[in-house]
């Protein structure tokens, strides 16, 4: 234990955790003891201290993905106390630290709950649909090699940022999560608006929406009813404002894109 | 065996451009009868795994990862060097060749960073293109700005996420190809073995890390762009799930790993807290801008300090001791990251440390606050001090921050010549995988820059030189070789599997990381690295008699997947020792004790050791056979660094 | 499916149709309401009952009944179509969930809240409109002219204390109904700028409070003070 603060006492709390062997399987939630926790502790090497127990004591221990442990990757998921990231806003699973629970804690962890998620084994989900969405459109059309100098093409800078703060989705999925829907507009929003706003994008825009929609739709994500949920939950800030942009270049793209 | 670099002939500034002229091509229609396999879809494999599909190769990607994008490059936060000379400040390529030359302490090879620096400025191009949102300026044109080891502004950046810019812009022409059907995607897949038919890499052996399933792919030639091996050490910035398996069974096959002992210690990171810290956390090295470091005077006032007796504010400024500023008036607090990290390890070895552990200095901002207000502090290092507040639950702008240094990149890999071959014809290695440009140390937001070379502008080209040259015809995967290959890899999980022992994969890794970090890590000397040795091979043989590795092959397993990754980092932390005992000089992030100047500098011996060691692996328990690939510098003059 | 089909069973599309017939409603609720303020003259309900038998029998009028219906089939239509089709889409649900910490209870339950003003709809059809229709209500003599007395029907069933009381919690349910589904209208069709958003909000709660205001003073106005 580190810190400079000597008052920080370890806690004991009491876990209940989904357990599901594999996808086929049937889950439950299991009950175990995380006993001497440093308040310095992140939440997930909270876990592997668990874990090593239930290692030592020959249990399986339990399943969560996790890579970067500093908030960018988006790997890390678990929905916490009854919410996605758990208590704190802004912040991702692997950013969490326990000093944000008190002693004899009772701590709920699940895993993300979407039909389009469906659970690999116990915390960990397939956000594989996420992906596919991507591929249906969330890209610009050019080879390497060939293109134009960086500085050919002014962008305002306040489009630039804008376009940027769209592009910082980690792609977690706690929108879909803490969507009473399980809709994924705002994970599709961001990638949709970020590239409507800026030239190299505009080219396809259309085209770009209209497939990506279609794409969201066929994974089996509801659709959103502007709760704003999913912004308020979303550890990196995307706006509902990317919602509106996806609605308006959807509808735009629908009635004048020659696609029929 | 002689290494042969393949380096062409002609002026530097010529090379790449012949070289391009002078590769055999594939006709495009016959492009669609080769595969190639890209492991790893971090910027230097997504990036290639695009280019090469869009050329028409057919492309097998895999990634240990739920998904390409998550891959650690995301985590880069500073920026791309590019030679653009937007600024008008005196930039060119040569000029970034040099510095990265220069800031590599002299040990990497010319005409490979040479064309670095020429690719540089189409990597900014492609980028943009791709939609890649780079900060820009009020005129709507790209900004840029400056970085540690460079005199000029020429790094590119997005916010503190770069990294995450870049890697998403190299995703989304990698999902491009997907659904064009050109790349075939195996998310959640991890390489454990590279096989061989008739000297050539044909293959790869994955294990589903969902089903557990053991598959095999052929194609005509092999890519690793799996990254770096930080994670030997246990604690570092890398992601927990980094590993070094796919370029260390490559190595036992016969691909030379080259400068192993070459590894990157960053000095601003978030200190350890706990034995249950599982990963470290990088304050970006702009913080050193504005913030000054320092510990207390004496040994006792430290130690006071420690048991929460005074306060940080109780020590008054005359018994603050500002060691960087004292040593470097010239520099002061911006020397490099190998001489920043090497002084925060002094101060805390003489028991100056702060901190519960010790293993801490601090960072503090209250000068800049004074002088420039916190509201100008903040629009400045805002984030940073959110993100140092939401770890350490401390606020950094009443008290300082505390920093350690923390095992950040790996400049050794695997040893490849001008073409990112390496010594198994139709392997490459691409990115931090690869022994790399960088010789002994990495200059800030040089990373990014060599990842997406390798993968947009290099490996195209010299991949197809080797394909041309080589029978459209597949190997089938019931070829004997993939059957051995498959039955090696399902003989070490079963090993793994039986043991059935008392200790877990973790508390091996741990241990094996600790020894590391004490011996093999900032400092090193010859009585250490011997000691750390036999520690080494005990533990490693402990390992294989008591890991305790539960459940079996056939399901989700991530106790298997980590055992298989710490039984390779146990093999690869002996080779890393051997590499540093042997370059008996210190260079770079490579420091040892016994050579260094009066003033504690790192003192190199270029008459003996400017040379890549690139090591052999000859078997279980067996030394390596050096070869030496001898560096020869035609174009800068080699100095002795100075930053007094 | 043709392309006009496949972007109105999209989920956006739906949502598009529900935001059009949303805020078409909203503007008939207007228009109802600015009508039914004639219940307050003090004429014994003649410019009342006047008022009722133009809408019954303009022409323009009954053609745009036909409009008014297709908005209520449309909205209601996609509202459930998409209601399915959103808990379809978590079929394991959490054991713990604080939703409470992250939205609005309005804008999560519209479907509720949409439900009751059905109910509500369907009774105060059948006790004001399907009179008009199949001859029910006495008649009154108004300028020469025979019409339904449709005020003495409303007065006496604003004397019934249960009857105001299913209208005063309608018009709450209403009154949420419309706090979140007006701005969300606009989100909906794409209007979201910072410039205008807060202005849309404001408007929004203030509409949803004073209409729904509106309609709940008559059945109390009767009830308390007829």
């Amino acid at each position: 234990m580190a810190g400079n603060n000597p008052n920080l006492k370890p806690m004991n709390l009491t876990l209940k955790v989904w357990r599901q062997k594999n996808n086929k399987a049937a889950g439950a939630l299991e009950t175990y003891k995380a006993e001497n926790i440093s308040p310095e502790m992140s939440f997930l090497e909270m876990l592997d201290v668990v874990n090593e127990n239930l290692a030592h004591k020959g249990v399986d221990p339990i399943a969560f993905d996790h890579d970067c442990r500093e908030g960018i990757c988006g790997m890390c998921s678990l929905y916490i106390n009854g919410r996605a990231h758990g208590p704190e806003q802004g912040t991702t699973t692997c950013q969490l630290h326990m000093r944000k629970f008190n002693d004899g804690d009772t701590i709920v962890i699940e895993p993300w709950r979407a039909n389009a998620f469906p659970i690999h084994k116990d915390l960990s989900v397939d956000r594989s649909a996420f992906d596919r969405i991507q591929q249906a459109g969330g890209y610009v059309s050019v080879n390497t090699g060939g293109v134009p100098d960086a500085n050919a093409i002014p962008i305002p800078k306040s489009i630039a940022d804008k376009a940027f703060d769209a592009a910082t989705c980690i792609g977690c999925g706690a929108c879909v999560a803490a969507c009473k829907n399980a809709s994924a507009m705002l994970f599709v929003s961001a990638k949709v608006s970020q590239f409507a706003m800026l030239p190299q994008g505009k080219v396809e825009a259309k085209t770009r929406a209209e497939n990506m929609v279609a794409q969201m739709d066929i994974e089996g994500f509801g659709a959103c009813s502007n709760i704003g949920a999913c912004a308020a939950e979303c550890p990196v800030g995307i706006s509902l404002e990317n919602i509106a942009i996806l609605n308006r270049e959807y509808l735009g793209a629908k009635l004048t894109s020659q696609n029929v | 065996m002689i290494l042969d670099s393949k380096i062409p002939e002609g002026a530097l500034a010529e090379k790449w451009e012949k070289h391009k002229f002078n590769v055999k091509l594939v006709n495009p229609a016959n492009k669609r009868k080769y595969d190639v396999i890209v492991v790893g879809t971090g910027l230097a494999g997504a990036s290639a795994a695009a280019s090469l599909a869009e050329l028409g190769y057919n492309v097998q990607a895999f990634c240990y990862q739920d998904s390409p994008r998550r891959a650690h490059s995301i985590a880069a936060q500073g920026g791309i060097n590019a030679a653009k000379n937007y600024q008008n400040d005196g930039d060119s390529v040569f000029r970034l060749f040099y510095d990265t030359i220069k800031g590599g302490d002299y040990r990497a090879r010319e005409a490979n960073v040479y064309r670095l620096a020429q690719v540089s400025v189409d990597i900014i191009d492609q980028c943009v293109a791709q939609g890649v949102p780079f900060a820009r300026e009020y005129g709507g044109l790209l900004a840029n700005r400056s970085f540690g080891g460079a005199q000029v502004s020429r790094t590119f950046y997005a916010r503190g996420q770069t990294g995450q810019q870049l890697l998403l812009g190299a995703y989304s022409a990698l999902n491009r190809q997907i659904a064009y059907g050109k790349v075939k995607m195996y998310p959640r897949t991890e390489m454990l073995d590279l096989v061989m038919v008739d000297g050539k890499a044909r293959g790869i052996i994955t294990r589903n890390m969902v089903t557990g399933a053991i598959e095999k792919h052929s194609a005509h030639a092999v890519i690793l762009a799996t990254g770096g091996y930080g994670n030997v050490f246990f604690l570092s910035t890398n992601a927990m799930g980094c590993n070094a398996t796919a370029a260390w069974r490559a190595h036992k096959k016969g691909a030379f790993f080259a400068n192993p002992c070459f590894t990157q210690i960053h000095p601003t990171c978030i200190p350890v807290s706990g034995d249950y810290q599982s990963k470290l956390t990088l304050m970006s090295e702009s913080l050193r801008n504005d913030g000054r470091v320092w510990v207390p005077k004496t040994k006792e006032m430290a130690e006071r300090l420690r048991r929460n007796e005074i306060r940080v504010s109780d020590i008054k400024e005359e018994d603050r001791d500002y060691f960087l500023e004292r040593k470097y008036p010239a520099f002061g607090n911006l020397v490099p990251r190998d001489v920043a990290s090497r002084n925060a390890k002094l101060a805390c070895d003489e028991g100056r440390g702060v901190g519960t552990t010790g293993l801490a200095v601090f960072l503090d901002f209250a000068d800049a606050i004074k002088r420039d207000t916190q509201a100008k502090v903040a629009a400045k290092y805002g984030n940073l001090f959110d993100m140092y507040a939401k770890i350490t639950g401390e606020n950094p702008y009443e008290t300082p921050m505390r920093i350690y240094p923390a095992v950040h990149y790996t400049m050794g890999g695997l040893w490849v010549d001008y073409n990112l071959q390496t010594t198994i014809p139709g392997l490459y290695a691409t990115g931090e995988c690869n022994f790399s440009d960088h010789g002994a140390n990495r200059l800030g937001a040089s990373a990014l820059m060599q990842g997406l070379a390798d993968g947009y502008f290099v490996i195209p080209y010299t991949i197809g030189d080797y394909l041309a040259q080589m029978p459209a015809a597949r190997v089938e995967t019931s070829h004997p070789a993939f059957e051995e290959a498959e039955n090696n890899v399902r003989g070490m999980i079963n090993r793994l599997l039986s043991i059935n022992g008392t200790k877990t994969v973790d508390e091996y890794h741990k241990e094996l990381g600790l020894l590391m970090w004490d011996y093999c890590g900032m400092a090193r000397n010859a009585e250490g690295l011997k000691y750390a040795k036999g520690k080494i091979r005990e533990l490693r043989e402990d390992f294989w008699k008591n890991v305790k590795v539960m459940g079996v092959n056939e399901e989700f397993n991530q106790t298997l997947e980590k055992a298989g990754r710490v039984a390779d980092f146990l093999e690869l932390g002996e080779l890393m020792v051997d590499d540093a005992l042997n370059r008996n000089e210190s260079c770079g992030g490579h420091f040892r004790e016994e050579y260094q100047t009066p003033e504690n500098e790192a003192l190199r011996d270029d008459a003996n050791y400017a040379y890549v060691a690139a090591w052999e692996y000859t078997g279980p328990n067996a030394p390596s056979n050096l070869h030496k690939e001898d560096l020869k510098f035609e174009n800068v003059k080699l100095t002795q660094r100075s930053y007094k | 499916m043709s392309w006009f089909a496949k972007t109105f069973s999209s989920t956006i599309g739906r949502k598009i149709v529900m935001s059009i017939t949303g805020l078409f409603l909203c503007s008939f609720l207007v228009i109802h309401l600015i009508g039914n303020f004639q219940l307050f003259k003090d004429d014994g309900g003649a410019a009342f009952n006047v008022y009722s038998h133009f809408m019954g029998h303009n022409p323009v009028i009954r053609v745009l009944e036909f409009v008014l219906l297709a908005g209520f089939v449309f909205h209601i239509w996609d509202a459930v179509a998409l209601t399915r089709r959103n808990k379809a889409a978590r079929s394991v649900g959490y054991a713990m969930n604080r939703p409470q910490d992250n939205s609005n209870w309005s804008s999560r339950n519209m479907g509720l809240l949409g439900t009751v003003i059905l109910v509500f709809l369907i009774i105060h059809l059948y006790n004001f409109f399907l009179p008009t229709k199949t001859g029910g209500l006495d008649k009154v003599m108004v300028d020469g002219m025979m019409i339904d007395n449709l005020y003495i029907r409303v007065a006496e069933s604003f004397k019934i204390w249960w009857y105001v009381a299913l209208y005063v919690i309608s018009m709450i349910a209403l009154a949420y109904h419309l706090v979140h589904g007006f701005q969300s209208a606009f989100q909906t069709l794409g209007l979201n700028h910072k410039k205008y958003t807060p202005a849309i909000k404001t408007l929004g709660y203030v509409f949803s409070v004073l209409v729904c205001l509106g309609f709940a003073s008559m059945p109390l106005y009767f009830f308390l003070f007829k």
